[in-house]
């Protein structure tokens, strides 16, 4: 009896234990699984879309952008934290055949134009100087707040680019370029600025692959449509219209997009697949060495998406009712002693008799002045001195 | 050209202010109120045009407390000291000769015009950062406008609300005629509104039918008006304006009959419930004093008869808050029919309409004409015409004529301010006497500047734009106006305050031109350098070598050790060796 109990207690104490380390290890999963969660570390979603070609053959370039921002927008990105960059229109074009449309497939099929669309920067204002300011945030200080890029070091922020580019840059609206060494020194700037908390960066242009091969700041995952040497391609014309629609590689990306929505856990490495080179003739790249977590832990939804964390709150807030208090406290209005009138539009006689303004009087400049002290000291030297007593 | 086609102006007029309207709860002065009005009427060769006008109210200084208006807006007025605002961006231009005197017209582009408070010591600087915000309010590139486009014009626009006292240092005016009206733009308009675009005659703006249009114009108005009758107190009105004009033909399948579902592929189904009055105004004044032609369908709840830029026009009215309207089906689809056939569908020619181009040959030198036409049979009026032309074209005003019937007309007031270089365009503004039935035709001369390479913009063999100019006149009415309460009378009349009822007025913009600068190749800088650097490297590595290059003699090498075994065994073999 006496040695079956403490026989009986080891077994409890080894089971005990034996609980308890299962106990700790499912409760360490558990808790990794929470920390998954929260591993992501950002806090809000920024979105900067630039497509950098003019003129109406370049619709295509249009489109790719527009069917990134209406991908963006419909996973939850609200406009005040995109920034759109359009080189040209190509929606209310001349040239267009159905205004205020932009499509992405042939036969008209998809308009990603929309109805609810606010492009920040348009025509003109899409230079290498103006990409560079709304990157690292040194802007004037009178460019409205939809026009910057307001981050901070939990924001993940997707950078989209295309145009037309070569190995190495990057062609703006066919007059500047920019090269991969700025954008690559902009990408620092941003990250000492503490501007980022991750960076993916997408491009779809020729010998794209150029573009990411200079970066050197934490955090940042790229992917372009071709690598260098090759030429991305673009996707389909549409006889209506005229031109080329979409390029191949933003096509499938747009379609791969689609599928998505804002509860997805589809990740990276499904984005690394799109378009083969069968569907898309060249060889899309990626960069993720710079990245510090695993491209298969990264959401889709980490970049295209906002997710917003919510609290649900069981407390009753009761608003104030009370409306006459607060409009007895607006002040009163001030009224004229007599009526005000209207001005009127086209007081001819008040016109003819309106006096000429005064010009200004401006002090002789430093020309005149040294002209004349030339003229009067030729004629003294010339004509002798003894004049001067003359005129002083 | 020529078409006919049935037209339609929609005219949506949104306003609010203090109004003492009925409503659940008593509105006291002090609460700001919604009126928004469509007005539909035909034009002569038969494009629809629709105009929609929306304003509301809110009393000053009560701008803490935004109900209706717009509290991006109302910030912004307060803070910059704005008097009036102005701005307005349009696609297309409005044919004055074909389609009559518009009822508001605006410029190609973007055109804003503002008066500042008295009390604004800087206002350069306060101009700027108007603009600047209201390039992100409207997603426009208003951040363009700086000194070297805007102008002080000391005898037109002057106010169009309260005024004591004008003194033209307070305002400023600039259009850029490059900029491009698209969804973007209309976007933000849309989001002004307190219904948006989900209740009252809103629901009607699809940019896809609004933007397949020969013209058109949404604007923004802000000015200060009489809170009442008695005009002893004031109140903010913001007028928000959209004007279209619909080509039936090329999507209305030819066809002349046209409804509200034909051209904006929508109908009404109720009115604002935050507006204290919505009304559609069907233009069915009979032509040419005939019986009339048009017929409408539904029934329309009211006709309303007034006298609209001198002439006398009918209406037809529904009003959206009646509810009569609604009462047989869920939406109301207004539609026009034609009774007979429309030959003699003709608008009389406006009585002053303009013209303006650009002659001359070459990239030196051109001429700016504009022909201005008073077709009234016996009555003369002044009007003023104001030019703005950028620095890059210099006029020569000693080549300024103006000449009428063959004869010079000399202006009554004449104010030229000459262009700096890169800092102010030219501004010329003239106050001229049209005879009866007359042509004036008004020409300067200009040479063509030649920019620094970094100035021309990306694609320069496009050209360069010149705003177009801009008339304001006090036209002689046909039929006197009688004085009217402001807030009976539809929207539409009421924008230009006018001072009798024997004349009205009217401004009217020309043409913007489109010229043509000498534009260098740009490739040359890079031909350049490449030219001269292989010239230097020529010459340069040519003297160098020259200079520095020695001859030595060379021995002739002893060869490999084939070779060497191969000299030994030739030498015991007696052979010379190799």
């Amino acid at each position: 009896m006496a040695a079956a109990v403490p026989a009986v207690g080891w077994v409890r104490a080894a089971a005990a234990l034996l609980l308890g380390c299962c106990g700790a290890a499912l409760a360490s999963g558990v808790q990794d699984q929470a920390e998954q969660f929260f591993r992501s570390g950002h806090t809000n979603n920024w979105a900067v879309l630039v497509c950098t070609s003019r003129f109406w053959f370049n619709y295509r370039h249009v489109a790719n952008t527009l069917s990134v921002y209406r991908s963006v927008k419909r996973l939850g990105i609200p406009d005040s934290h995109i920034v759109l960059m359009l080189a040209d229109d190509m929606a209310c074009n001349p040239r267009n055949p159905k205004p205020a449309t932009v499509f992405s497939h042939k036969n008209m099929e998809l308009n990603v134009y929309g109805d609810d669309v606010e492009v920040d920067y348009r025509s003109y204002e899409v230079t290498v100087e103006n990409f560079l300011r709304v990157l690292t945030g040194r802007i004037p200080p009178s460019t409205p707040r939809s026009k910057r890029l307001l981050s901070d070091d939990r924001s993940n922020i997707l950078i989209y680019m295309t145009g037309h580019g070569g190995n190495g840059f990057l062609k703006f609206q066919d007059s500047e370029e920019i090269t991969n060494v700025e954008l690559a020194d902009a990408f620092e700037q941003m990250w000492q600025k503490r501007r980022y908390n991750e960076l993916l960066f997408i491009i779809d242009t020729c010998q794209g692959a150029s573009m990411y091969e200079r970066f050197y700041s934490p955090n940042i995952m790229a992917l372009a449509s071709s690598q260098v040497g090759e030429d991305s391609l673009s996707h389909q014309p549409d006889l209506g219209i005229g031109v080329h629609l979409m390029d191949r590689y933003t096509f499938y990306v747009l379609e791969f997009l689609e599928e998505i929505h804002p509860a997805s856990q589809t990740n990276m490495n499904d984005l690394f697949q799109v378009c083969p080179k069968s569907l898309c003739v060249s060889t899309p790249g990626h960069r993720t060495d710079l990245f510090q977590r695993d491209p298969q832990n990264v959401l889709i939804t980490d970049f295209f998406g906002s997710v917003r964390k919510v609290e649900i709150t069981t407390e009753r807030i009761s608003l104030d009712p009370d409306l006459a208090d607060f409009e007895r406290k607006l002040p009163k209005d001030e009224l004229a002693m007599e009526p005000l009138k209207y001005a009127e539009q086209l007081p001819v006689a008040q016109i003819i008799h309106q006096k000429p303004k005064q010009k200004d009087w401006h002090p002789p400049g430093g020309f005149i002045l040294g002209l004349w002290a030339l003229i009067i000291m030729v004629f003294f030297k010339t004509y002798g001195i003894k004049h001067m007593k003359h005129i002083f | 050209s020529g078409g006919m086609l049935a037209a339609a102006l929609l005219l949506l007029l949104l306003a609010a202010g203090p109004w003492p309207g009925p409503g659940p709860v008593p509105v006291r002065a002090g609460r700001d109120a919604l009126r928004e009005e469509l007005l539909l009427s035909p034009l002569p060769d038969g494009d629809p045009r629709g105009t929609r006008w929306g304003g509301q109210g809110l009393t000053l200084p009560a701008v803490s407390h935004y109900r209706l208006f717009p509290k991006a807006l109302g910030r912004l007025v307060a803070a910059l000291g704005v008097r009036e605002l102005h701005l307005a961006l349009t696609q297309g231009f409005w044919r004055t000769r074909v389609w009559g005197q518009p009822p508001l017209q605006a410029p190609a582009g973007a055109e804003l015009w503002v008066w500042f408070q008295p009390t604004v010591t800087d206002v350069d600087k306060a101009w700027e950062e108007l603009s600047n915000i209201l390039s992100g309010i409207f997603c426009a590139s208003l951040n363009f406008i700086d000194s070297t486009n805007t102008v002080t014009p000391t005898a037109s626009f002057k106010p169009l609300g309260l005024a004591n006292g004008t003194d033209h240092h307070l305002l400023r005016y600039a259009v850029l005629p490059r900029e491009v009206v698209c969804t973007e733009n209309l976007t933000p308009w849309k989001k002004l509104l307190p219904c948006g675009s989900k209740a009252g005659l809103a629901v009607l703006l699809k940019a896809e039918r609004l933007f397949h249009s020969s013209y058109h114009s949404q604007a923004v108005h802000i000015r200060p008006i009489c809170r009442d009758a008695s005009c002893l107190a004031v109140s903010w009105e913001l007028r928000q304006t959209l004007t279209v004009v619909f080509d039936t033909f090329s999507s209305g399948q030819g066809k002349k009959d046209w409804s509200l579902f034909k051209m904006f592929s929508r109908t009404l189904t109720d009115a604002c419930p935050l507006a204290s009055q919505s009304k559609v105004y069907v233009d069915i004044s009979p032509k040419n004093k005939e019986k009339e032609l048009l017929e409408v369908a539904p029934p329309p709840t009211s006709v309303h008869e007034a006298i609209v830029q001198g002439d006398k026009r009918t209406y037809a009215v529904y009003d959206l808050l009646s509810p009569s309207v609604f009462n047989t089906s869920r939406s109301l689809n207004v539609q026009l029919k034609w009774k007979r056939p429309q030959d003699s569908l003709d608008l009389p020619t406006p009585i002053l309409h303009a013209q303006r181009y650009v002659s001359g040959y070459g990239l030196q030198t051109g001429e700016i004409s504009t022909l201005i036409y008073n077709t009234h049979p016996y009555r003369a009026f002044p009007v003023i015409l104001l030019e703005t032309v950028p620095w890059y074209l210099r006029l020569y005003v000693h080549t300024l004529t103006i000449i009428t019937k063959g004869k010079e007309n000399k202006p009554s007031y004449i104010h030229y301010q000459p262009a700096q270089d890169r800092r102010r365009p030219h501004l010329l503004e003239m106050l001229i006497q049209l005879p009866a039935n007359s042509v004036t035709k008004i020409t300067i001369q200009f040479e063509r500047a030649l920019l620094k390479w970094t100035e021309y913009t990306p694609d320069p063999n496009h050209g360069f734009y010149v705003s177009s100019s801009v008339l304001s006149a006090l036209v002689p009415s046909v039929i006197a106006m009688k004085d009217v309460d402001v807030e009976q009378s539809p929207l539409f009349t009421s924008l230009f305050p006018s001072s009798d009822g024997s004349s009205y007025f009217v401004r009217l913009y020309t043409e913007p031109l489109l010229v043509n600068l000498p534009t260098p190749d740009f490739s040359m800088p890079y031909n350049v350098i490449c030219l001269t650097c292989t010239v230097v490297a020529v010459c340069y590595g040519s003297f160098y070598n020259l200079l520095t290059r020695t001859f030595h003699v060379e021995e002739p090498s002893r060869g490999g050790l084939a070779k060497r075994l191969a000299n030994i065994i030739r030498k015991f073999r007696g052979v010379p060796p190799l």
